[in-house]
């Protein structure tokens, strides 16, 4: 599909944007071709948009001339979204990241796509307002990224994924079209969902150039515990036992014994070594008196699910250093072995125990080490097996390993990602967990809004000769 | 340094810490871009050209990058070492080498470069030339720079320290037995900030320590090392580990951050040299920066004066993000009668002099400098306080530039007038 790009479509690229801003040095190439996995091709060319209007107008000009375009935030996306294909142009939204308007009345934040995640968070937050959606990465990652993306994390229990807080989008089609969807009304039912459409769409369907979020008032106290599980089957039924309380935690975090172990080697953190499970709990609210009295529910249904040791915090220091362990984890296992592929699959509630289970069986049977850590209170797991991935023998494990873990996920009835993406690293295992008329309706959609397959192609998709 | 640049896991944690990165969101000007560009390098898929090279010099050396890094990667030390590999060419390069090489080798030629300054502003010539108006010829940033500049000594400190200072008997506090301390003194605190290093001695002999001046030591080779001249820097470090091994001390103290942080990494610096990989060792072991040391030394309240002062604390970047120093002089000042501390916003963000930097990149250096004077302004402190000579010359000229009228001190200076509680001799 994809041409090399010539030297009339580049000066055209300069013509709408400016010279200084299409990059196509060799230096360029080479730090514009990657994102947060371990893929990796050149752009031939990287260009930053100003506006929605430039973002219109390099679409028209590579969808005419036939150039691929890959669009980009920050570029820490898990799943290769933004990792670009041969031959193609590098759509830079990082610049573009101006909050441009924060509203109390309607409570919205009205962002461009570069604004990174915690920049609005601690903007919206100085006037008493939330925005909740925390992927691990939210303090570099962009606004734009984690809606195409469709991106969540440990909160999104309580408070929903990203999708439940974009309102309305302006989008750029790939043939060129600047178009509007959704609006400010709270409820919106005019027309089909073109706005749920786009969010998660991994830059198949468009550009995203500017997006209006939804705010919540901020919740003023924040309380957290940690539980120890001697067995791992305690910690899966805690939060069902929570939730007949009648009550929602904001999180509910697993660290399994692999992961403990890791971050006490490297860390020496002082947790206990001799449990299948560790659970980090937090819940906030309007005051502490509400707050606290949950807080009390969770550690009563703590116990009655087998926990060994429940401690909450007291204050909100104290929750704080709960929760470094879990900030720990990453850091942790990254010092473990010199490459890690996380995994991403959500199982329902209740096959979680399976699930970490034959997690455990994978781990064993390939031989490498796979700690288990993430959301369990919504059944996103993160599997994450640690190689060093010179060694071909061990490559060859490890791919042999993640697919055993995803059909493991669609065996319990489950899914490849929960909050991650499909990208390129899962693209051909979308077989596995959808069937064939979803794929042919999905890539027919993508055809409506891309005929000729110029934004973001290769992605999400296998080659259309591994479908079935 | 190959096996460092593979644990990069793109995570982009670098990101929100890095002021180049975020003045121009451009992934070549991020620390994770540049792990990219230097791993592409060694690995002969970039050809060392004039842009690498370009790209290299953009990074300020804050080492911001390495305190947010989860995979331990070192990437500016990685930058520096790309720096020294790349081809020294181009019409700067004899210049940079006269300077490196010929005026930062010795604190005698030191004192020799900074002679015109003296003679400048001792003779009057500095006050015709005001009256005249003559200075208002000169480019902006080096109008700010003389305005901003503190009075340059005579004769540079070096040449008037003692080679010991005998522990003041009167004013040692506790029971422990006097301490031998090796003074680091770095050429700009030697040639620009000769009170503050003073005030380091008079602390240290008050404190009850003997300090020992070595006459032999040499630059630190930190600006060596930032401007990519590796062989110069070795020969420095041995040079300088040679004078305090001559010294018999049980530590060696330097006031000035950028000092500090270089003379501790000696030990990798020199890990490859056998006649120097234990003495380094050795050596970087005994290195302290001053705060350290101060952090456990300074005396209960009783016996310090009260200053009453209303202070800010910026963190060199050398010191918090090169040496994970951040505390340390928070609880020296916090331990001052009379002094409140103001936590300055981004109090660890770099403020733009990083050694050669402003002098090499005077734009985002004085772009740096501004968002550093909004944060400082913003704190309504009387005085901010800093511990290293770049930034307090950059902070010097922030508070010309914005009209501040605020004092720019180092945290010596201030447990200097604490520790005078009875009236002391200067």
């Amino acid at each position: 599909m994809s041409t090399t790009i010539t030297p009339a479509v580049l000066k055209e690229l300069e013509a709408i944007v400016g010279r200084d801003r299409v990059l196509a040095s060799p230096e360029d190439r080479v730090v514009y071709a990657y994102d947060g996995t371990w893929a990796q091709c050149q752009p031939d060319v990287i260009v930053a948009p100003r506006s929605s209007r430039d973002v219109a107008a390099i679409l028209r000009l590579a969808n005419q001339s036939g150039v691929s375009v890959v669009p980009r935030g920050a570029g820490t996306g898990l799943s290769g979204g933004a990792v670009p294909v041969e031959g193609s142009m590098c759509l830079n939204l990082a610049p573009m990241n101006a909050i441009l308007e924060i509203s109390r009345e309607d409570m919205v934040a009205v962002v461009q796509p570069g604004v990174v995640t915690a920049t609005l968070q601690k903007t919206v937050e100085g006037q008493g307002l939330f925005y909740p959606p925390d992927p691990a990465s939210l303090n570099q990652s962009t606004i734009g990224g984690n809606i195409a993306e469709n991106a969540g994390g440990p909160r999104c229990l309580k408070y929903g994924v990203t999708r439940d807080y974009v309102m309305a989008l302006e989008v750029v089609l790939p043939t060129g079209e600047l178009l509007r969807m959704g609006g400010r009304a709270l409820k919106n039912v005019t027309g089909l969902n073109l706005v749920g459409l786009m969010v998660g769409s991994e830059g198949l369907l468009g550009v995203i150039t500017e997006a209006t979020l939804r705010l919540i008032p901020k919740p003023a106290v924040t309380l957290s515990a940690m539980a120890t599980y001697p067995e791992l089957e305690g910690a899966s039924h805690t939060m069902a036992a929570i939730t007949r309380r009648g009550v929602v935690p904001c999180a509910v975090e697993l660290m399994d014994a692999a992961t403990v172990a890791c971050v006490e080697q490297s860390h020496s953190l002082g947790l206990p070594r001799d449990v299948e499970a560790i659970l980090l709990i937090s819940q906030d609210g309007a005051n502490e008196e509400t707050v606290g009295r949950e807080m009390r529910l969770i550690a009563e249904a703590c116990r009655e699910s087998g926990a060994r040791d429940v401690h909450v915090a007291a204050t909100q220091e104290e929750s704080e250093q709960l929760w470094a362990a879990r900030r720990k984890v990453s850091p942790a296992l990254v010092r473990m072995r010199p490459n890690r592929l996380g995994e991403d699959i959500a199982v329902p509630l209740s096959k979680v125990p399976e699930a970490v289970r034959g997690l455990k069986r994978i781990s064993e049977e390939y031989n490498l080490p796979i700690p288990v850590f993430g959301h369990i209170g919504d059944g996103n797991l993160h599997p994450n097996i640690l190689c060093d991935r010179r060694n071909p023998d061990e490559l060859k494990r490890v791919k042999a390993a993640s697919r055993a873990i995803f059909e493991l996920a669609v065996s319990l009835g489950g899914t490849l990602s929960g909050e991650h993406g499909i990208g390129l690293s899962k693209r051909d295992f979308i077989p596995m967990a959808l069937g064939p008329e979803s794929i042919s309706l999905q890539r027919s959609l993508k055809r409506l809004f891309d005929p000729n397959n110029i934004l973001n192609p290769g992605k999400v998709f296998p080659p259309a000769d591994k479908d079935s | 340094m190959y096996e460092n640049l593979l644990s990069c896991t793109r995570c982009g944690a670098c990101l929100p810490v890095c002021p180049t990165y975020n003045a121009t969101w451009l992934e070549a000007q991020s620390p994770r871009g540049r792990v990219a560009l230097i791993t592409a390098a060694q690995d002969g898929h970039l050809q060392l050209s004039p842009n690498l090279a370009a790209q290299m010099y953009h990074c300020l050396d804050c080492r911001a990058c390495q305190t947010a890094c989860p995979s331990g990667v070192r990437i500016g030390e990685l930058v520096l070492e790309q720096r020294a590999l790349l081809p020294s060419a181009g019409p700067g390069a004899w210049l940079k080498r006269l300077i490196l090489r010929g005026v930062l080798g010795s604190h005698r030629t030191v004192a020799l470069a900074s002679m015109p300054l003296a003679l400048y502003q001792n003779l009057g010539i500095r006050a015709i030339a005001r009256r005249l108006g003559l200075l208002r010829l000169l480019p902006r940033r080096v109008q700010e720079l003389e305005a901003s500049l503190p009075r340059v000594p005579w004769r540079p400190l070096m040449s008037r320290l003692p080679a010991v200072s005998t522990a003041a008997p009167g004013r040692a506090r506790g029971t422990a037995p006097p301490t031998r301390v090796g003074f680091f003194l770095g050429c700009a605190m030697s040639a620009l900030f000769a009170d503050v290093s003073s005030a380091t001695v008079r602390v240290l002999t008050g404190l009850g320590c003997e300090v020992v001046t070595p006459k032999a030591q040499r630059c630190c080779g930190a600006p060596h090392l930032d401007q990519g001249d590796r062989q110069a820097a070795l020969n420095l470090a041995r040079a300088n580990i040679r004078a305090f091994e001559a010294a018999n001390v049980q530590l060696v103290v330097a006031d000035c951050a950028a000092c500090s942080a270089s003379l501790k990494e000696y030990a990798e610096l020199l890990a490859d040299d056998p006649a120097y990989a234990s003495r380094a060792n050795a050596f970087s072991a005994r290195v302290m920066d001053i705060n350290q040391f101060l952090a456990s030394r300074i005396p209960s309240r009783e016996h310090l004066k009260e200053l009453r002062r209303r202070v800010t604390y910026h963190s060199p970047c050398h010191l918090a993000h090169a040496q994970g120093i951040c505390n340390h002089p928070r609880a020296v000042l916090r331990s001052l009668p009379g002094i409140e501390l103001v936590e300055l916003p981004e109090a660890e963000w770099c403020c733009g002099s990083a050694g050669a930097y402003m002098l090499t990149h005077p734009t985002r250096s004085s772009d740096l400098m501004d968002r550093k004077m909004a944060n400082v302004a913003s704190t309504g402190a009387d005085a901010v306080v800093t511990s290293n000579p770049g930034c307090m010359l950059q902070l010097r000229m922030g508070c010309h530039r914005h009209g501040l009228n605020m004092e720019v001190r180092h945290v010596v200076e201030l447990v200097d007038e604490a520790l005078c509680k009875d009236g002391c001799e200067r």
